[in-house]
């Protein structure tokens, strides 16, 4: 009895453990055939080297460069809001606040990556646009900055959770020596402690960077959804998981060309994130290692 | 005139009385030992000195604790500037995650001190005081993590010198060190007396014997003898000392 109750949980583990497996090989399987069949009526170079993209238009282009310049530039903005904040008030947290404070903040800091993203995006949309109009006359009503933004205080918790987490695993020890050998607060913090816990840290701001390269409702909100190959934030612009929202909620013909192009896009953007998890697990094996 | 001296410390850990009302004072260019059994209060007083117990939430002290005559608990001291005037050496050797040179530079670094000739000379000075000099002069830009554990505490040594403290306090530095390595610590500790005042926590009784010119007995938070390290060992006035050095209890 003992052994067969053993046995149906082992296999109800797999079964769990197979599903995860079989969704991710289901969907590289259909994103693959269908970007197969893309890519054999559009060339894979202008794909990834034309700057213009008008699938919707009467005139088709198909070059990934705008969605992939929208994409990097709302990123770009928001590590710029995330990283000095996230940072400090990871370094905040574990080397200023006691530990009651620390114990309160935490959590509420963590309901900011939980609004639901729509939210955000009407906010960057009705608010934070039109005060920064106010400071720069030529902010188009949809356009990156704001998006950008706002993007960067919803994953502020991805990097200063993390990142608190890391430095709160640093061994009591070195922070002693550190005081030991007089450093101050700021000194203990910045130039012992942080470069202690780099692998975590490092592994916090490349997940914020994928959170951000993957969010769509913020930007397909915000930012406009008109691709353009540029990189001046006050523009408006679309992202690649805009684009794929914008083509899967209109009325675009399955099989046709244009439908398949949100694939093709789906495995730029797939790429890119893959990309980047295999630097931060390099970077984690790298780091660990030393700190042994 | 006295380097350290404790007067009265009362020292508590929330609700705990970790150390009760001890005095003592101290020579400039000796090294003390404090011996005693696990949990009485060795590594608190020794932190007493470079107020690393400020550190703790709970902790809170009473007494005085004077350094070169000054109340360090008092008299409106900077804890920072006093403590790069105290060197500590730790138990388990903790190198910050940096190369071999960062490591000794880093106290004159967080000082502001960028002259590069400057740091050289003194990393080649305290790393050749801390007799580690031969072994690592090649690889000064080796991450400090890849030593062995008896080279990662001479280093923590070299860093502590680095900045020239008067007075050194060491908590345990040999128990994690195997034979060799812990002959050229106490050999260290020998040539460093010269310049420095050291006061060394151990649960060696030879090392203690072997390195200290006075040792102190603590038990239960109390400095039960204090005296010459001879007498001490010898001829020690309390029946707990002598118990205790001739290994009948701790
Ligand atoms: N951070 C702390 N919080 C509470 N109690 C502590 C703390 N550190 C030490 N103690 C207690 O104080 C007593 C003395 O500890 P310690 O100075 O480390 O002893 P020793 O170094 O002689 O082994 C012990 O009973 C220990 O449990
Ligand atoms: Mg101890």
């Amino acid at each position: 009895m003992q052994k067969i109750k053993e046995k149906s949980i082992e296999a109800f583990l797999i079964l769990c453990a197979s599903i995860t497996v079989f969704t991710t090989l289901g969907i590289i399987v259909i994103l693959s055939i269908e970007t197969f069949q893309f890519f054999r009526e559009v060339s894979v170079f202008e794909f990834f080297t034309g700057t213009e993209w008008t699938p919707l238009f009467a005139i088709k282009k198909y070059g990934i460069l705008p969605l992939v310049a929208g994409t990097l530039l709302t990123t770009l903005i928001a590590i710029a809001v995330a990283l000095p904040l996230g940072l400090t008030i990871a370094v905040y947290l574990n080397e200023y606040a006691d530990q009651r404070l620390k114990a309160v903040i935490k959590p509420l800091l963590e309901i900011l990556a939980a609004i639901p993203t729509v939210v955000y995006g009407f906010f960057a949309l009705t608010f934070v646009t039109p005060v920064l109009q106010k400071i720069i006359p030529s902010l188009s009503g949809f356009n990156a900055l704001s998006a950008g933004l706002v993007m960067g205080v919803m994953i502020i918790p991805y990097v200063s959770s993390l990142s608190e987490d890391a430095l709160s695993a640093v061994p009591k020890s070195l922070r002693e020596a550190a005081y030991g050998m007089g450093s101050t607060r700021l000194q203990t913090a910045f130039k012992v402690m942080l470069p202690a816990a780099s692998s975590g840290v490092i592994v916090s701001v490349i997940l914020a960077i994928s959170r951000a390269i993957g969010e769509t409702m913020i930007v397909a909100v915000a930012a406009g959804q008109e691709p353009k190959f540029t990189f001046n934030p006050l523009q408006s612009i679309e992202t690649i998981t805009t684009y794929i929202v914008q083509v899967s909620m209109g009325d675009v013909p399955q099989n046709s060309l244009e439908f398949r192009s949100i694939f093709a896009a789906g495995i730029t953007l797939f790429g890119l994130t893959f990309i980047l998890n295999n630097i931060s697990y390099w970077m984690k094996q790298k780091y660990q290692q030393k700190y042994e | 005139m006295y380097k350290l001296e404790a007067r009265d410390i009362q020292l508590y850990y929330g609700q705990k009385h970790a150390l009760k009302g001890i005095s003592m004072a101290i020579k400039p260019n000796t090294v003390t030992a404090f011996i005693g059994p696990s949990g009485c209060g060795k590594s608190t007083f020794l932190r007493c000195f470079n107020r690393m117990n400020d550190l703790i939430d709970t902790c809170r002290i009473e007494g005085e604790i004077l350094i070169d005559g000054r109340d360090i608990y008092k008299d409106r001291i900077n804890v920072v500037d006093h403590r790069k005037k105290i060197g500590m050496v730790f138990q388990k050797p903790n190198p910050f995650p940096k190369s071999i040179f960062e490591n000794v530079a880093y106290g004159l670094r967080i000082n502001g001190i960028t002259h590069k000739k400057f740091l050289e000379e003194t990393v080649e000075r305290s790393l050749r005081q801390a007799a580690l000099w031969d072994e690592v002069k090649d690889d000064l830009k080796k991450s400090a993590l890849a030593l062995s554990g008896g080279q990662q505490q001479r280093l923590c040594i070299a860093r502590t010198l680095a900045v020239e403290p008067s007075v050194i306090l060491m908590d345990e530095p040999c128990s994690a060190l195997d034979p060799i390595s812990t002959a050229k610590v106490e050999e260290l500790i020998h040539e460093l007396k010269n310049k420095y005042t050291i006061v060394m926590v151990t649960h060696n009784m030879q090392q203690a014997a072997r390195v200290s010119d006075r040792t102190a007995f603590f038990y239960l938070g109390e400095l039960i003898e204090y005296d010459d390290t001879p007498t001490i060992f010898t001829n020690p006035a309390k029946e707990a000392t002598q118990n205790y050095v001739t290994g009948r209890f701790g």
